[in-house]
């Protein structure tokens, strides 16, 4: 007898529930080994490899999130330019520019280059581990692999996260400078202290806000998937696959949350 | 006082009634089995018998659904993870597949658990890398990494990466599987070897029947997650129980009936199978 929709409604909102258990409690031991992954205070084979992270992650995307940005810096000046235009109001494509890097575009690009690029990575290494059993050999050497692993990557995506997004919301403003002073003939000092003007404090800490909470989503569901890694290779390719699905599910999501929180505190 | 009296006169491991399930099918049907200090125990019994789960089980990989471990007088259910994690020290396993951390060098592998659990000194650490590395016969193939080692050549790593932090117990999960014959020996007079110089107590699981009597003082056979016997050698080999004969015997679980095989033909022939 094939089970009846509610069953199957039951048992799907089981499996995510248990997923979203999984991904609690593996947050709370990654902060709770956070502190070993830090210079000084913290062992220095984790930090050693949180550099690591941190140029793969971070110093080896740069050129890629960079291109996007610019790319997008001029996709966004062109659009806004074309429909602006037809009111006079060329000069607010300089705003539309600044805001929509700060507020949303930086943070969610950046994210999604990264899901792409690491979080897919972080579960393909740590599948494989489990496959190999490294992950059983850690746990025998009484290392815990959440410490050993996962820890050096969050720490080094909370880093690196924050600085591609500024790296990111500069590029693309600088495309939009370009896209004026090609289009309109504006001065790109006069751009850049339009942009000055535009840009608040507000709008710069919920860009940062977002980019660590990003990071945090897709180390995490990037190494769960790895970690629930069962079976031969194939799992780990899908598994690669799952995690920069559902991260940058998930990166839109609160995306979508954090955006709303402002929107109703700010009232603006 | 009672338990450190018996943490050092008692079995090295103790398995009592252990019972383990997956998806509600019982892997490990209430197992005993005491192994003592400084013996070999091997583990054998086919595939699905429940013996590499037995194994997780005694290596703390896995809970056991009811029933109880205790490794050197310490309970692997009740006890602190502080008491756990010094435990683990004193236990060595070497992977069926080697489990070599493939982004570091075969030194920096048998380093691994010195670094992270002693504070000796860096040059100290690797003489003692060196060493248990020689031990192996790998004292060349230190700065290698993982993937250039043939097969034979990872199991050994894999044992003096196990043997770094001088472990009373080793375990081995198939030494022999994958290997051809003569590394694979090679590997048993290693473990024998290993035994006789640091007195530890040897746990292996296996279905090589060579390898087994070669290295075994007493043998354990699990059949579909219980236990089936338990004795030395020579105990197993006299046996006369049926599913033991089958096993030491090579006898397959089903042979084909010829008879039904006729049958069918001869109502092929005669147009009714089809």
């Amino acid at each position: 007898m094939s089970p009846s929709v509610v069953e199957r409604v039951g048992t799907a909102t089981l499996r995510h529930l248990g997923y979203v258990g999984a991904l609690t409690m593996q947050f709370g031991n990654a902060l709770g080994s956070l502190g070993r992954a830090l210079p000084l205070v913290g062992n220095r084979h984790r930090w050693k490899s949180a550099v690591q992270q941190m140029l793969a992650v971070g110093v080896d995307a740069l050129p890629m999130v960079g291109i996007m940005a610019v790319c997008a810096g001029f996709i966004l000046a062109m659009q806004g330019a074309s429909e602006l235009r037809r009111f006079g109001a060329l000069d607010f494509v300089v705003d539309l520019v600044t805001i929509g890097f700060t507020r949303e575009l930086g943070p969610l690009l950046v994210a999604i280059a990264v899901s792409g690029r690491s979080g897919s990575a972080f579960s393909a290494e740590i599948g494989s581990m489990v496959v190999t059993e490294e992950i059983d050999a850690l746990k025998t050497m009484a290392l815990d692999p959440v410490e050993f692993v996962l820890a050096p990557k969050y720490l080094a995506a909370l880093v690196v996260l924050p600085c591609l997004t500024i790296a990111c919301t500069v590029c693309g403003i600088l495309a939009g400078g370009v896209f004026m002073r090609l289009v309109t003939d504006m001065a790109f000092g006069v751009y850049i202290r339009a942009v000055v003007h535009s840009m608040v404090l507000r709008d710069v800490v919920m860009c940062l806000v977002k980019s660590l909470a990003f990071a945090t989503i897709i180390v995490h569901v990037g190494c769960l998937e790895g970690f629930r890694v069962r079976g031969g290779p194939d799992a780990v390719g899908r598994s690669a696959t799952a995690a920069v699905v559902k991260s940058t599910f998930l990166v839109i999501l609160a995306d979508v949350g954090f955006t709303a929180i402002f929107y109703l505190a700010g009232g603006k | 006082m009672a338990q450190a009296q018996e943490a050092r006169t008692g079995p090295a491991i103790s398995v009592r009634d252990v019972v383990v399930s997956y998806n509600g099918r019982r892997v490990l049907d209430k197992v005993n089995l005491d192994i003592a200090r400084g013996e070999t125990m091997v583990l054998l019994g086919g595939s699905g018998s429940g013996k590499s789960t037995l194994l997780r089980q005694i290596i703390g990989l896995e809970r056991p659904e009811s029933g109880q471990i205790v490794i050197n007088g310490i309970d692997l259910g009740s006890s602190k993870p502080r008491v756990l994690k010094k435990l683990r020290h004193s236990i060595g396993v070497a992977f069926q597949n080697s489990a070599l951390f493939n982004s570091m060098s075969v030194e920096d592998n048998v380093a691994l658990p010195l670094r992270e659990h002693t504070r000796l000194p860096e040059s100290t650490i690797r003489l003692m890398t060196w060493l248990k590395l020689a031990v192996v016969g790998l004292a060349d193939a230190g700065k290698l990494s993982p993937q250039e080692l043939s097969g034979g050549m990872k199991k050994r790593a894999a044992v003096a990466r196990a043997i770094s932090l001088d472990p009373e117990i080793l375990v081995f999960d198939e030494p022999s599987a994958g290997l051809d014959p003569i590394v694979g020996a090679e590997l048993d007079e290693l473990i024998l070897g290993l035994k006789r110089a640091f007195n530890m107590t040897v746990v292996v699981v296996t279905h090589e029947m060579a390898s087994a009597f070669r290295i075994a003082d007493r043998m354990a056979m699990l059949y579909k997650g219980s236990m089936l016997a338990v004795g030395t050698k020579e105990e197993l080999q006299s046996s006369t129980h049926p599913r033991i004969r089958q096993f030491f015997d090579r006898i397959p679980d089903q042979i084909a009936d010829t008879g039904v095989i006729d049958g069918y033909f001869q109502r092929y022939l005669e147009g009714d199978a089809a």
